[in-house]
């Protein structure tokens, strides 16, 4: 293999087509593995939204013992690295005693916990900069506490934090390539799986990385869109 | 036991301490206003004006005494509080519009989410309203886009949506460049005419001359002495008065 490397003005043309043959001939591996990411994306990535939601709001709660129990657990999670709570998931919890659960249902247990102390973060970032005198207009017209968070801080907070919340989802996406070192047939694991049926391991890795590049473009124009259209409101 | 006024006060504060720490911000603060009375309270800088303000709806607690809006005492959390806190306005400094709604959605919001009114009524009322302070080309604009003295006027026209009892200002023409306080101060002075019951943390003599019936004077926490505008502005009786009204008048 590294001595085709070494060639590669050798016939460009023929390279090419090989290229495209081994995405074509294996078709059915590339769009498992590509619907198993999205499955894992777009599920942890609602499960990490509402969790994040709700541990926000705990950060910020008048309620001391709401804020210890937030900041517990974001502190924790948030500084152990992923592959680790991977290995909790897959290894430790079976051991535990508790429901069995398959492993995809693991990953996403994993994603969703590691992903919403980000998503808790970055949302209390957000409440911060909404200014005191809103929540204050807010009290003053006579909204209950609950309707002020609802109808004035947290749209302007999530407005606030599109971007970066962005960002945190672009890392979800990434971070979905942990589940196949942990028998989860994501995207990360085509190339395993094509190395079995004999393809060159640099092509798929390459064909891979193409599909996700498309995919994190693509958050990134959403973040872009949402920074331009929501400027003039901050 | 005496017996109840003919006429009870709007506002009522009732021997009413606060402290900031070791500050004892509010020192023991009795005041009534009645209804349709226009009050300025004009005071140096930290007094505790607008904390006063503020504890006229509880978005300052107090450690003891009573506040009374006409009668009822303010309740101190939940859903009561929240009610009471409809019949009595606030405009504020820096307006403080909700800054992701428009202006007239600034409006309708409290009017169709706390009055459960139908949103085409709370439209055509917030329309109203706007059209009153002279705002109504703006009303589907963001408040970042409008000017100060716009902003300030919609707030005006946020708090009359709610049909309020009273109406708070802390200090509404401060944050605004001079040639825009008297687009503010004469949608105020037409409110007072009105018979509109306020309060009115002010510097603005000229406002507290033309529509005050008293001007309220607070030092150091306490009110120190009060008067109709023309005899505190003329005669001051307290040496605390003097002094802050020759500094202010320089
Ligand atoms: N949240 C707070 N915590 C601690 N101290 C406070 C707080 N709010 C106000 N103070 C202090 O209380 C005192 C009175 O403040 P207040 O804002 O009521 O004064 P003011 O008369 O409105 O002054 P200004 O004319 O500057 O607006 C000041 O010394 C101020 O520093
Ligand atoms: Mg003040």
């Amino acid at each position: 293999m590294v001595r085709r490397l070494a060639r590669p003005h050798h016939r460009p043309a023929r390279k090419w087509q090989r290229s495209v043959d081994t995405l074509l001939n294996n078709l059915d591996i590339f769009t498992t593995g590509f619907k198993n990411t999205a499955i894992l994306f777009v599920v942890s990535a609602v499960f990490a939204l509402i969790l994040g939601t709700i541990v926000g709001g705990m950060r910020v709660s008048p309620v001391p013992v709401m804020r210890a129990m937030g900041t517990v657990y974001v502190n924790i999670v948030r500084n152990t690295p992923l592959t680790l709570i991977f290995f909790f998931f897959v290894f430790g919890y079976p051991k535990l005693g508790l429901a069995e659960l398959s492993y995809p249902v693991l990953a996403i247990i994993a994603l969703t916990l590691y992903t919403a102390t980000y998503v808790a973060e970055t949302l209390r970032a957000g409440i911060n900069t909404v200014p005191l005198g809103q929540a204050e207009a807010a009290r003053a017209i006579g909204l209950p506490f609950m309707q002020s968070l609802s109808l004035v801080i947290l749209p302007q907070a999530f407005r606030a934090v599109m971007p970066p919340m962005i960002s945190v989802f672009i890392a979800l996406l990434k971070n979905t390539t942990v589940a196949a070192g942990f028998s989860v047939a994501e995207a990360g694991a085509i190339r395993a799986n094509l190395s079995e049926r004999g393809e060159p391991a640099i092509v798929v890795l390459l064909w891979v990385a193409f599909v996700f590049v498309v995919l994190v473009a693509l958050l990134s124009a959403i973040q872009h869109h949402f920074e331009k259209k929501w400027q003039v409101t901050r | 036991m005496t017996t109840e006024p003919a006429v009870r006060p709007l506002v009522s504060l009732k021997n009413v301490n606060k402290h900031f720490g070791a500050l004892h911000v509010l020192q023991n603060i009795n005041l009534d206003v009645s209804k349709g009375e226009v009050v300025v309270i004009i005071g140096p800088s930290g007094s505790g004006k607008s904390t006063l303000c503020r504890a006229i709806n509880r978005l300052e607690t107090i450690d003891d005494g009573e506040i009374l809006i006409d009668g009822k005492r303010l309740p101190s959390e939940g859903k009561e509080l929240a009610a009471l806190r409809a019949d009595v306005g606030m405009v504020f400094q820096s307006f403080n519009l909700f800054a992701h709604k428009t202006i007239l959605e600034n409006v309708t919001l409290g009017p169709i989410k706390v009055k459960n009114m139908r949103p085409a009524d709370a439209k055509e009322l917030a329309t109203n309203l706007l059209t009153r302070v002279g705002v109504a080309t703006q009303a589907e604009k963001l408040p970042a886009q409008l000017s100060g003295g716009q902003q300030q006027r919609v707030a005006i026209a946020r708090a009359l949506a709610m049909k309020p009892k009273v109406i708070l200002f802390d200090e509404p023409t401060s944050a605004l460049d001079p040639e825009m306080i008297n687009e503010v101060l004469d949608v105020m002075v037409e409110l007072a005419a009105e018979g509109m019951t306020m309060v009115v943390v002010t510097h603005e003599m000229g406002f507290a001359r033309k529509a005050a019936n008293r001007v309220v004077f607070m030092a150091d926490g306490e009110i120190v002495e009060q008067d109709t505008p023309e005899q505190f502005f003329t005669n001051p009786r307290s040496l605390r008065a003097q002094e802050f009204l020759s500094k202010i008048l320089k």
